[in-house]
C-alpha cells in the first residue's frame, strides 16, 4: 500500500508539472495584458515534440544522446524524495536531502556536458554559465535546507516536515531566513526571470536554453519535461517544508484528496508570486548573479546562525 | 560663407583646384583624382563629416562621389576616372565610415582604393565571381548565378591568440525572427575582446535593378530598401528626382510628407522602446509598447491604405490626402498615445532592475561617435548634435522649430530616452503640420511631371527614424534612372556597433545591438 502511494506520489508530479508550467504562464501573460494560451499547452508542445524526429549534428558523441534519459530520470528520482501530498513514503526513507541535492546535480552535470559534447559555442558558453551558477547556487541551498533540518535534527525531508507539524504554530525566525535563501535559490536553478530567461530567443544571453539548443524531438521533450519537473520540484519543496500544513499523515482517501487540494492552492499562490515577480523585474546582468547567490548564501547562512543562537535548545 | 572660403584657400594652398557648382541643397565641387585622399585629410582637420561615399559608370569613365557635410552644408565631391585604370586614394585611411562604403565600391565596380586599410571584400560573397562587377554596364542585370550559391567560405576575420580566448560565431541564422547577419566575437571569460560584423547576406541589387526604371518605380524601389523605413527611402529619393527635374512639389504634399514621416518615427522608437526592454526580459513595457506600436499601424492602414505608408510618396508628390476627418482622427489619438506614455515611461523609469541594465552599458564615446559618423539616435545619444530637418532643412521643416534631443551620455539608457524624447518631438511636429494643413488654401496634392535632361542628377538628403538619409539619383534618357544609390544611416552606425560593445560582457550584446537597431537591409541594399 505504501509503496503504491509513493508511486502514485511520483506519477503524480511528473503528470502535473507541466501543468504548473502552463498556469505559470497563464499567470504571466494576463499580467502582461496578453491572452494566454490554455493550461494544457505544454502537454501539447510535449506531445508534438516526441512526434517530431530528432535532428542530431554529426559531431554529437553517445553522450548527446544519453543525457535526456539521464536528465529526465534524476528528476523522476528527485520527485520521489519530495512528500508531495503525503509524508512517511518508504521511498523517502531511501534517501534524504543531501541525496536530492545530489540528483540535481548529477544531472546539471550530465546537461552541462551535453552542452559541450556538441561543440557549438552556444553550447560551451551555456555549460559555463551553468556550473557557474550552481557552484554558487548548491551551497546556498544546502544552507537553507540544513537549517530545516537541524531544527528537526533529521536530514530526511518526511522528517523535518513531521516536526515543523508537530511543533505547533511556532514563528523560528531563522525558517524566515531559510524560506528567502531557498526561493532565491529556486529562481536561480530553474533558470527563471532574473536570472534567466526561460523565452528569450536571443542565444547570447541563454544560460539553460544555451546548453539545449542542439536538443530536437523527443530529447527535447525529455528536457523541457525535466525542467518543468524541476520547477515543480522546488515549488513543492517550498511549499511542503515552510508550509506543511494539509499534507496527508495517514494513507487514507480523505487525507490525500484533501492534501492534494491544499497542494493545488499552495503552487497556484507561489505561482501567482512569482509570475508577479518575473513581471516586475528585468534580468539581471550576469556578473550580478554572483551577488545575488552571495546574497541567498547569506540568508541561508543568518537562518543556520539564528537557529544556534535562537533556537538551539542545548 | 567663411567655412567655405577658408576651406577653398586652404585647398588652394594645397595645388588642389576645385571646379564648384552649387545646388539646392548641395555643392558640386569636382577634383583631380589623384587630390582623392589629400582632401579628405584637409576635410578633416576642418572637421567635416564624411556622410556618403558612391560611384558610377558613365561610358568609359567612372565618376566617384564623396559626401561631406559641415554645420548644415552639404558638399558632393566628385572625380573622374577611366575604366580602363579604375583606382584612386583611398579616403578611408582618414575616414573610418568610407571603408566598408569604398569596399562595396570596389566590389560593384572594381575600382581600387589604393591604400586602403582593408582589402577585403564586403558586399560581394559568392554569389558572382571576384572579377565581375555588377554595377558596371557590361554585367546582365539577371547576373550569371550559379545554381545553389556557394557559403561565403574564406572571409577573413580578424583572429585573437591567448589562454581562455574563445571565438563565438553568431549567425547569419538567427534564433529570432531578424534578418541575417553574422556576428565573430572574440572573448574571455564574458569579456568581449573584439566584435566583428560580416554583412550583406541579403544583398538584392538594389542599385543595379533601379537603372531603367521610370521616377514612380525608383520611388517604389526606395519603399522597399529597408522594410521599417518605407517613407524616408521613399522620400529622400523623390527629392533627388525632383531636384533633377527641378519641380516644387505642393505645400499640401510636403506636409502630408512631413506628417507620415513623423508617424513612421513615432511608430518605430515605440517598437524599439519595446524591444530593448524585451531583450533585458522585461516583457510588460515591450508588451505595452507594442500594443501602441500596433494601434498607429493599424491607423496607417486606415486611413492611408498601408501599415507602414508604403508607396504612399510618390515623384512630385503624395498619394493619399489627410483631409479634416483623418487629420482630426490623428490629433485624438496623438493625445491618447501622450495620456498612455505618461503611464508607462514613468514606471519604466523608476524600474531600478532595468536601470540597472541600461545605464552605463553599450557605451558609444563622443569620439567615437564622431569618428564613424555616427547618425540618427545613436549619433545623438552621443553628442552628435545634428539633424538634417533642424540643420539642412527641406520642406515641410522650413516652416517649423524641430527639437533635437542630444545627449552626451552615450550608453543604452541615453539611446533609449533620445527616443522618447523624439517621439514627443514627432507628436508636436505631427500637430503642428496638421494645424498647417488646416490654413491651406490650395488643395494639390501632385504636381506636373517634368521629363528631367539625361546626366541630370539630385541629391536627396532627409531625416529618416534612424537618421540622415542620403539618395543620389542621376537620369539617363527618355525620364528613366541611370543610377540610383541610397545611403541608410545604418551604414554608418553598423561600424559604431563594433565599438560600442567592446568591455561589455557577451550577454549585453543583445540589448546594445537592440538599442542600435541597425537596418540590415539598408546596408546590404
Amino acid at each position: 500500500m505504501n509503496w503504491a502511494i509513493a508511486i502514485l506520489q511520483t506519477v503524480l508530479f511528473v503528470a502535473l508539472a507541466p501543468l504548473l508550467a502552463g498556469f505559470l504562464k497563464f499567470c504571466k501573460c494576463r499580467l502582461q495584458n496578453r491572452r494566454a494560451p490554455s493550461f494544457l499547452q505544454p502537454y501539447r508542445d510535449l506531445l508534438k515534440l516526441t512526434r517530431k524526429q530528432p535532428v542530431i549534428s554529426e559531431n554529437a558523441s553517445w553522450l548527446f544522446y544519453v543525457a535526456p534519459y539521464i536528465i529526465f530520470t534524476m528528476m523522476i528520482l528527485a520527485a520521489t524524495v519530495i512528500p508531495l501530498i503525503a509524508v512517511d513514503m518508504p521511498t523517502s526513507e531511501s534517501a534524504d536531502v543531501i541525496v536530492l541535492v545530489g540528483f540535481f546535480a548529477f544531472a546539471r552535470f550530465f546537461l552541462a556536458l551535453a552542452g559541450l559534447d556538441i561543440g557549438t559555442a552556444f553550447g560551451g558558453m551555456g555549460s559555463s554559465r551553468e556550473m557557474t551558477i550552481s557552484s554558487l547556487a548548491e551551497p546556498a541551498m544546502l544552507m537553507a535546507v540544513f537549517t530545516i533540518t537541524m531544527t528537526a535534527s533529521n536530514t530526511d525531508l518526511s522528517g523535518a516536515i513531521l516536526h515543523i507539524l508537530h511543533s505547533g504554530s511556532t514563528l523560528h525566525p531563522s525558517f524566515v531566513f531559510a524560506l528567502f535563501a531557498l526561493i532565491l535559490v529556486a529562481v536561480a536553478e530553474t533558470g527563471r526571470i532574473p536570472v534567466d530567461n526561460p523565452t528569450t530567443h536571443l542565444e547570447l544571453t541563454m544560460i539553460h536554453e544555451a546548453m539545449i539548443l542542439e536538443y530536437s524531438g523527443r530529447h527535447l521533450a525529455l528536457i523541457e519535461w525535466a525542467s518543468q519537473l524541476k520547477l515543480m520540484l522546488y515549488g513543492v519543496l517550498i511549499a511542503n517544508l515552510f508550509f506543511p500544513w494539509g499534507i496527508a499523515q495517514s494513507f487514507t482517501f480523505g487525507a490525500l484528496s484533501f492534501a492534494l487540494v491544499v497542494l493545488v492552492l499552495k503552487l497556484v499562490v507561489l505561482s501567482i508570486f512569482l509570475a508577479l515577480a518575473e513581471t516586475a523585474v528585468a534580468k539581471m546582468r550576469l556578473f550580478r548573479v554572483q551577488e545575488y547567490l552571495g546574497f541567498a548564501y547569506l540568508l541561508g547562512l543568518l537562518g543556520m546562525l539564528s537557529h544556534i543562537i535562537l533556537e538551539s535548545t542545548r | 560663407m567663411n567655412w567655405k572660403i577658408n576651406f577653398l584657400m586652404r585647398l588652394d594652398e594645397e595645388g588642389i583646384f576645385v571646379k564648384s557648382e552649387p545646388y539646392n541643397q548641395f555643392e558640386l565641387w569636382e577634383i583631380n583624382d589623384k587630390y582623392w585622399q589629400r582632401f579628405a585629410e584637409l576635410a578633416a582637420e576642418n572637421k567635416f563629416r564624411w556622410a556618403a561615399g558612391f560611384a558610377e559608370q558613365s561610358g568609359e569613365q567612372f565618376y566617384v562621389h564623396a559626401c561631406f557635410e559641415t554645420a548644415g552644408n552639404y558638399i558632393l565631391l566628385r572625380t573622374t576616372i577611366n575604366i580602363s585604370k579604375p583606382d584612386i586614394p583611398s579616403q578611408a585611411p582618414v575616414y573610418a565610415a568610407a571603408n566598408r562604403s569604398e569596399r562595396h565600391t570596389h566590389d560593384m565596380f572594381g575600382i581600387t582604393f589604393l591604400r586602403h586599410p582593408d582589402p577585403r571584400c564586403w558586399t560581394r560573397h559568392k554569389a558572382w565571381n571576384k572579377h565581375e562587377y555588377p554595377l558596371r554596364h557590361d554585367f546582365p542585370v539577371q547576373g550569371n548565378p550559379s545554381k545553389i550559391t556557394p557559403p561565403d567560405t574564406g572571409y577573413h576575420f580578424i583572429q585573437s591568440h591567448g589562454v581562455g580566448v574563445y571565438e563565438i560565431p553568431v549567425g547569419p541564422v538567427h534564433a529570432g525572427i531578424i534578418e541575417p547577419g553574422h556576428f565573430r566575437f572574440q572573448a574571455v571569460g564574458e569579456l568581449i575582446l573584439n566584435l566583428e560584423e560580416r554583412l550583406c547576406y541579403v544583398h538584392k541589387g538594389t542599385e543595379k535593378i533601379a537603372e531603367g526604371r521610370t521616377p514612380q518605380g525608383l520611388a517604389k524601389l526606395a519603399g522597399r530598401i529597408s522594410g521599417d523605413t518605407c517613407v524616408s527611402h521613399a522620400w529622400a529619393a523623390c527629392i533627388a528626382m525632383e531636384q533633377a527635374a527641378d519641380i516644387q512639389i505642393p505645400r499640401r504634399a510636403a506636409l502630408i510628407r512631413g506628417i507620415f514621416a513623423e508617424r513612421e518615427r513615432v511608430v518605430n522608437h515605440l517598437g524599439d522602446i519595446g524591444a530593448i526592454c524585451n531583450d533585458v526580459a522585461f516583457t510588460f513595457a515591450f508588451m505595452q509598447m507594442m500594443r501602441l506600436k500596433e494601434l498607429w499601424c493599424r491607423t496607417n492602414y486606415e486611413l492611408f491604405g498601408h501599415r507602414f505608408l508604403m508607396d504612399k510618396i510618390i515623384p512630385a508628390g503624395v498619394l493619399v490626402d489627410v483631409n479634416e476627418a483623418a487629420s482630426a482622427f490623428l490629433l485624438t489619438e496623438i493625445q491618447e498615445l501622450r495620456a498612455e506614455l505618461s503611464q508607462i515611461m514613468p514606471a519604466l523609469d523608476l524600474n531600478s532592475s532595468l536601470e540597472d541594465r541600461l545605464y552605463t552599458a553599450g557605451y558609444l564615446s563622443p569620439e567615437t561617435a564622431a569618428h564613424f559618423g555616427t547618425l540618427g539616435f545613436v549619433g545623438r545619444a552621443s553628442g552628435q548634435d545634428f539633424d538634417v530637418r533642424r540643420d539642412a532643412p527641406y520642406a515641410p521643416y522650413d516652416s517649423v522649430y524641430v527639437k533635437v534631443a542630444a545627449e552626451n551620455q552615450g550608453d543604452i539608457a541615453s539611446r533609449f530616452w533620445v527616443r522618447y524624447k523624439e517621439i514627443n518631438a514627432s507628436l508636436k511636429l505631427i500637430e503642428e503640420f496638421i494645424e498647417q494643413l488646416a490654413k491651406l488654401t490650395e488643395g494639390d496634392l501632385i504636381a506636373d511631371w517634368k521629363t528631367p535632361e539625361k546626366e541630370s542628377f539630385g541629391l536627396g538628403i532627409v531625416d529618416g527614424w534612424r537618421g540622415e538619409i542620403i539618395s543620389y539619383v542621376r537620369f539617363g534618357e527618355n525620364n528613366t534612372i541611370a543610377r540610383f544609390y541610397p545611403r541608410d544611416p545604418s551604414q554608418l552606425n553598423w561600424e559604431a556597433l563594433e565599438k560600442a560593445v567592446l568591455n561589455n560582457i557577451v550577454p549585453d550584446f543583445p540589448v546594445c545591438n537592440k538599442s542600435f537597431n541597425c537596418s540590415y537591409s539598408g546596408c546590404d541594399l
